[in-house]
């Protein structure tokens, strides 16, 4: 009897076998399974990621000598803006929650989908609706935009290329960025399991709620920020005008308002994948669970009132000054309280070092070095020298770049056999983040030198005393792009090739594990009962 | 509710309505940006939006509050009237509040054509002459007025889709979240409204 039922069981078609009412791309195009979306999301990012990375190198080739070496001034600028908006408003923002969220937020709590599953399909379409409107920028009109990701007034209403569709699109992507942030608060709200408590619900959902409150509560200030320009540019209301009366440093008061938050968007689901993958493979209780729920509400509180230290030099009184670099020294806590207890974890733990544990220790010492260096930016006194110069760049890649994209690439490798049901080569896969871990170094930690003696961002020319350092940092990024084609080929030989993946290889105790891999379709027959908090090794 | 309910039955009237309140939570801080905008501006130019508002007609603006404050009023007693398994009733409430909202629309044409023809409008030649603070004073009116509208627009076009649902007995006395999220939709629209009124209109 027993038997049968597990045969019947295993015949139960998995989520991408499932044959609905569409057929072909439409099944996938249409459904409201909150893994096919993930998946959705996941592929139109790894599509746009690799266009926004080959610019970055087509950048960086550009800056391997002073003067024009492959491409004019223009050229560079409006592949930096692109380069920004597309890593930044199509990848870094919505990436983690909503592919990494969406396929693993209902099976980590024990429901069987997030609470609005068609909202969540729309919030995909809007997605790709955002996103052609943004990329339609570079192929009509009057060229491609050139403000840079920020669309800092007034340049972006005077300078005549092809502004509107980028704006447009960035104000679009926003409502799905809510949509999403929305369902995840309900989910959570409302779904989970029977028996867990918000303190047995696991780390990457608790970061995900932290996460989904600041997109749905700073995503409307930059929507209405984004709408003012459009109606700028086209109406001619002086806004942030200065010849209409309007105020530059206003736009980038509440372009910032926005924008800070979005960075801890962008870094709290992050820490969520680093404090499933650490536990995982230390087989250990996470150290100081509570700890770490309690500073990422902190960091997701904190966040939201320190966006003036972007502004040091624009224009601002002594006491705000004084009160935003407080602040942003303040945010340090609690993400460095989650730094020790991930060390604290593997503390006399029996290590078990897979490609994705490698990734997040990648993660702790790309993300140490972003953050302190975060600190010397968040200093009045060293801001003003490092102010717009490649410094402030190296920090961001190291925070935006080495902190969300390691963890994506570290939850990618982490969670790929239960979404595939099969597991890529662990060789390649280790060779790749070698190759791209020194390649990622070698790239941006010389950039943080040429800021400190000097160099501009955003300049495609420099003076013959940048050279040296610039050449490193340019080999650096074809080193890096090398490690990024490795990795990636190897996942996607792996998607077809691949042995076949157990349902919990990595021993994981969170309940994404207790089912099949790839997961049925309604991901658990019988909604499981929790009685132990997440991650109960003992 | 069995265990084995498809994800297609899934239910939660509790939730909708929280995703609701979430929703309208992004509403409000979107109008904020503009609010800060406003607030900012005003501070500058004192004097100049003192004058700009002696423009605005405060009757059609008194007339529009009185409409929008009565169609909450209607809309929300649908909401009561569905529970009584009064269909009709809740009809005619709903249809009653459609029609305020065209009204105030309808005043609304009038007021920001009249604006229009005095050559008030962003951009005109006549309001370029005048100071920059009287600019900034029509721009954000324009801006969140005309927003302001939009969100009446959506709002009716969310309430005759509640509507139909009603009609086809799709919303009933023990299933009618989405009217009720109709109507805290609409009273958002009110509510943003009772802040724009003062704003433009009463303080000058």
């Amino acid at each position: 009897m027993h038997m049968s039922d597990t045969v019947i069981q295993n015949h139960e078609p998995n989520y991408l076998e499932y044959q609905g009412r569409y057929k072909g791309i439409f099944a996938w195009i249409f459904s409201t399974d909150h893994k096919r979306i993930g998946l959705l999301y996941l592929y139109s990012m790894l599509v746009l990621f690799s266009a926004a990375a080959i610019l970055g190198l087509l950048m960086k080739i550009e800056l391997i000598a002073p003067g024009k070496t492959i491409m004019d001034a223009q050229t560079y600028n409006s592949f930096f803006t692109l380069h920004g908006i597309t890593m930044i408003f199509l990848i870094v923002v919505p990436g983690l929650p909503a592919v990494f969220g969406n396929f693993f937020l209902p099976l980590m709590i024990g429901a069987k989908d997030v609470a609005f599953p068609k909202l969540n399909l729309l919030s995909w379409w809007i997605y790709i609706a955002g996103a052609a409107i943004v990329l339609s920028s570079q192929f009509f009109g009057d060229g491609p935009p050139d403000t840079g990701w920020t669309f800092y007034a007034p340049y972006s209403f005077r300078t005549g290329t092809n502004m509107l569709p980028a704006v447009t699109g960035a104000f679009i992507l926003g409502f799905s960025s809510i949509a999403t942030g929305i369902n995840f608060i309900v989910t959570m709200h409302r779904m989970r399991a029977p028996g867990m408590t918000w303190m047995k619900m696991p780390l990457f959902p608790w970061a995900l709620y932290g996460t989904s409150w600041i997109q749905v509560l700073a995503t409307p200030i930059v929507g209405i920020t984004l709408l003012m320009i459009v109606l700028e540019r086209t109406l001619q209301i002086g806004f942030f005008d200065p010849a209409l009366g309007g105020d530059p440093i206003l736009y980038q008061h509440l372009f910032w308002i926005y924008s800070h938050p979005a960075v801890y968007i962008m870094i709290l689901p992050a820490m969520g994948v680093i404090s499933e993958i650490i536990p995982t493979f230390a087989r250990k209780t996470i150290f100081g669970y509570k700890a770490i729920v309690v500073s990422t509400l902190a960091i997701a509180f904190v966040g939201y009132f320190v966006w003036g230290h972007h502004m040091f030099t624009s224009g601002m009184s002594g006491t705000a000054l004084y009160t935003f670099s407080i602040l942003t020294f303040l945010v340090a806590i609690p993400s460095a309280i989650k730094i020790f207890n991930w060390v604290a974890t593997l503390h006399k733990a029996s290590i078990d070092i897979q490609t994705p544990f490698l990734w997040a220790l990648c993660f702790l010492f790309v993300f140490m070095i972003g953050g302190l260096s975060g600190m010397v930016l968040g200093a009045l006194s060293a801001n003003v020298h490092l102010h717009d110069t490649a410094f402030v760049v190296a920090h961001f890649h190291f925070i935006v770049f080495g902190g969300t994209g390691y963890a994506f690439f570290g939850a990618l490798h982490y969670w790929y056999p239960k979404m595939f049901g099969r597991m890529y080569d662990k060789g390649w896969a280790n060779i790749g983040l070698a190759v791209f871990f020194t390649g990622f170094n070698t790239l941006y930690l010389p950039m943080f030198y040429l800021g400190m003696i000097g160099m501009p961002r955003r300049y495609y020319d420099y003076v013959e005393e940048f050279h040296g350092p610039n050449i490193v940092s340019s080999f650096g990024a074809m080193l890096m792009i090398s490690g990024l084609v490795i990795i990636i080929t190897n996942l996607v030989r792996s998607a077809r090739k691949g042995e076949i993946a157990e349902a919990d290889p990595w021993k994981g105790k969170t309940l994404e594990w207790t089912v099949a891999s790839p997961p049925p379709l309604e991901n658990f027959a019988e909604i499981p009962v929790v009685t132990k908090r997440p991650y109960d090794y003992e | 509710m069995s265990n084995h309910a498809h994800i297609d039955e899934h239910r939660d009237d509790e939730g909708a309505k929280t995703g609701m309140w979430i929703f309208i939570f992004t509403e409000l801080i979107l109008f904020g940006g503009l609010f800060i905008v406003y607030s900012v501006y005003r501070y500058l130019n004192p004097a100049a939006f003192h004058l700009a508002a002696e423009e605005l007609d405060t009757f059609i603006g008194t007339v529009n509050t009185v409409i929008l404050l009565t169609s909450s009023m209607t809309i929300a007693m649908s909401v009561s009237a569905i529970q009584y398994q009064n269909k009709k009733l809740t009809l005619i409430l709903m249809g009653v509040t459609i029609l305020l909202a065209v009204v105030f629309m309808v005043n609304k044409y009038f007021e920001w054509s009249g604006k229009i023809a005095h050559g008030i409008y962003p951009g005109s030649p006549t309001l370029m002459e005048a100071s920059q603070g009287e600019i900034l004073f029509f721009g954000l009116y324009y801006a969140m007025t005309g927003l302001h509208a939009i969100h009446i627009i959506i709002g009716v076009a969310f309430i005759a889709y509640v509507m139909r649902l009603v009609v086809k007995d799709e919303v009933q006395h023990d299933n009618f979240t989405i009217l009720e999220n109709s109507g805290l939709y609409w009273h958002l629209v009110d509510l943003i409204w009772i802040f724009l009124f003062p704003l433009f209109y009463l303080i000058t």
